[in-house]
């Protein structure tokens, strides 16, 4: 779809409220969208819930990192004790795992941190510098007092004239095409 | 009714049922406390020694409840949460049952040579260390001391339910500013206190040993069993049909969530305390760790960092439990008798060189608890179940975890 030399990348609803902002992406949800999102400068509680956002995979890394990373710490400590560097000390086992607990503690919270930090990141597709919202005036409200719901022209459902008339059904102060 | 606070509540969404077992409860648990009492001393007289420790376990186990109510009613005050304004009340009243601990302290006062081996003057007339640790451990100045912890403690208990009670006819903010200004130093002062109470009543059964984070096991293990107790009361409280629509899904999720992170604090602190006295390996310190790791304590040992620590970590770690009621509730009544395990372990191997259970264990913790229960069902019978003119009322039932 090009236009001028200009791609459509999706359209842009602005709403006034969070209420409105909550009805209109219920109605989205409903409609069996998929590619889209909410922008608000502040949380709405319940938006997950009306779009229909399915649970985080976040947790499960960091459960899987943390474990790993504990894991691997203790591992780590065997392997210098009794492998490589068998040394007593103060006449303990080579093996003395009570010891080896605060660093396997710590590798398992490194490695959650870590999970988490980039697991959030890798999952939000982010760091990225430029976003095709950026085109438009008003999406800067986004940051300020406006509520705003996206859809991506990529989206099966999407299309160039039925989208923005549903988006204005659903409330919509203002509605406009965004092309990059 | 409505509050001042722009919220409206009903009056049985905020008091107890006036028929039902709620009604019964004071009478029932009094009833049951009382007779167990009399069993206990009944049996108890011909084993006196196992008497006072199972009391002694029994004392423990619910004191420490109204510590932790009054631990975690500083701390919101002190941190001006928005979120537990719907569950203060609850603990503001577990904490205020506190007085009765000054009556059922009498058996141990009355007890003290059965429980301490620094009691026995030609104990400590064979013992240097024991001179050396007279001025603190003798009887008068123990037994002042335990007057002393428990008076104080009811006196905050009771300031702080009192002043809250008052806010609800008034609502004046000038309450909430008061209650964060002195929760402060009362804070401070519950630190030092709790810290000398475990070690008179719990470090000094083995007055050779000592371990200077003991303190501050007692009190994890205590915001361990607060946490636990706040879920299953609120819980009970909604199945006797108040509460509901006040304290929500939310609210236990936070509950479930602070229970998870005290009980990772009992196992560091509880780990922390064992690597340190493992590593350094002396005698007189290893000599706690050494008894409970034999005779058949290894595995109550075992049990207690599985049960207290293992299983409610993993448990408690997912979020479905902790919005669940009945998943919720059952981690919350494991970790109580984990709590009980806990102090049992602390205690009983002062007594038996082997675990033995006794019929005294059961009987002791039915007449503490008991009494306790029909304490806290009376006050809990005095409106509302929640701070109805609290500032903070509408934003802690709008409260949603993000």
């Amino acid at each position: 779809m090009s236009d001028g030399g200009r791609t459509l990348w999706g359209a842009l609803a602005e709403f006034h409220t969070p209420a409105a902002l909550l009805q209109a992406a219920e109605g989205l949800r409903d409609e069996g969208f998929r590619s889209w999102d909410a922008h608000s400068p502040f949380p709405v509680h319940g938006l997950e819930r009306a779009m229909g956002l399915r649970r985080s995979p976040v947790p499960l890394l960091v459960l899987a990192l943390g474990l790993g990373g504990a894991a691997a710490g203790m591992a780590m400590q065997w392997w210098v004790s009794v492998e490589a560097y068998p040394l007593v000390i103060s006449g303990k086992p080579l093996f003395s795992w009570p010891a080896f607990v605060p660093i396997m503690f710590e590798c398992g919270v490194l490695g959650g941190a870590l999970g988490a930090f980039f697991g959030f990141l890798g999952f939000s597709r982010l760091p990225r510098h430029h976003h095709p919202l950026f085109e438009s005036q008003r999406f800067a409200r986004a940051s300020d007092d406006r509520f705003f719901l996206s859809i991506e022209a990529t989206d099966d459902r999407f299309d160039r004239d039925r989208t923005p008339r549903l988006l204005r059904e659903l409330g919509a102060e203002h509605v406009e095409l965004v092309e990059v | 009714m409505a509050t001042r606070r722009g919220v409206t509540l009903d009056p049985e969404q905020v008091s107890l049922p006036a028929r039902g077992w709620a009604a019964r409860l004071p009478l029932v648990a009094g009833g049951v406390g009382v007779a167990a009492a009399a069993g206990a001393l009944l049996l108890g007289a011909g084993d006196r020694a196992q008497l006072l420790h199972s009391w002694l376990v029994a004392f423990l186990f619910f004191v420490s409840l109204a510590l932790g109510g009054l631990f975690f009613v500083l701390l919101q005050h002190l941190t001006r949460a928005g979120w537990s304004v719907v569950v203060r009340r609850l603990a503001e009243h577990v904490a205020a049952t506190m007085p009765l601990f000054l009556l059922l302290l009498l058996p141990l006062a009355f007890g003290l040579h059965d429980l301490y081996h620094w009691s026995h003057a030609e104990a400590v007339a064979a013992d240097p260390l024991l001179q050396h640790k007279q001025p603190w451990l003798n009887a008068p100045f123990f037994l002042t001391r335990a007057v002393a912890y428990l008076l104080l403690w009811s006196a905050m208990a009771w300031w702080l339910r009192r002043q809250s009670q008052r806010q609800d006819q008034m609502g004046a903010v000038v309450i909430t500013r008061r209650l964060q200004r002195l929760s402060a130093p009362g804070m401070v002062l519950f630190g030092v206190t709790l810290t000398l109470a475990s070690f008179d009543w719990i470090m000094s059964l083995d007055p050779h040993w000592y371990s200077t984070v003991f303190g501050v096991y007692f009190f994890s293990g205590s915001a361990v069993g607060i946490f636990a107790l706040l879920i299953v009361l609120a819980l009970a409280l909604q199945r006797a049909g108040a509460l509901r629509g006040v304290v929500t899904f939310e609210h236990f999720h936070d509950l479930g969530k602070l229970l998870f992170g005290f009980v990772v604090f009992w196992a560091y602190i509880a780990f922390s305390q064992f690597m340190l006295i493992w590593y350094a390996n002396i005698p007189e310190e290893t000599a706690f760790y050494a008894h409970r790791w034999h005779h058949g304590w290894q595995t109550l040992s075992i049990a207690l960092a599985v049960g207290h620590f293992g299983l409610p970590f993993f448990l408690l770690l997912l979020r479905d439990v902790k919005r669940h009621r009945l998943g919720l509730w059952a981690a919350a009544s494991w970790l109580l008798v984990m709590h009980w395990l806990d102090l049992y372990w602390l205690v009983m191997p002062a007594l038996h060189e082997d675990p033995a259970f006794h019929l005294l264990d059961p009987l002791c913790l039915l007449a503490v608890g008991g009494l306790f229960t029909a304490t806290l069902a009376a006050l809990l019978r005095r409106p509302a179940l929640v701070p109805i003119q609290d500032p903070r009322l509408a934003e802690s039932m709008a409260f949603e975890n993000v």
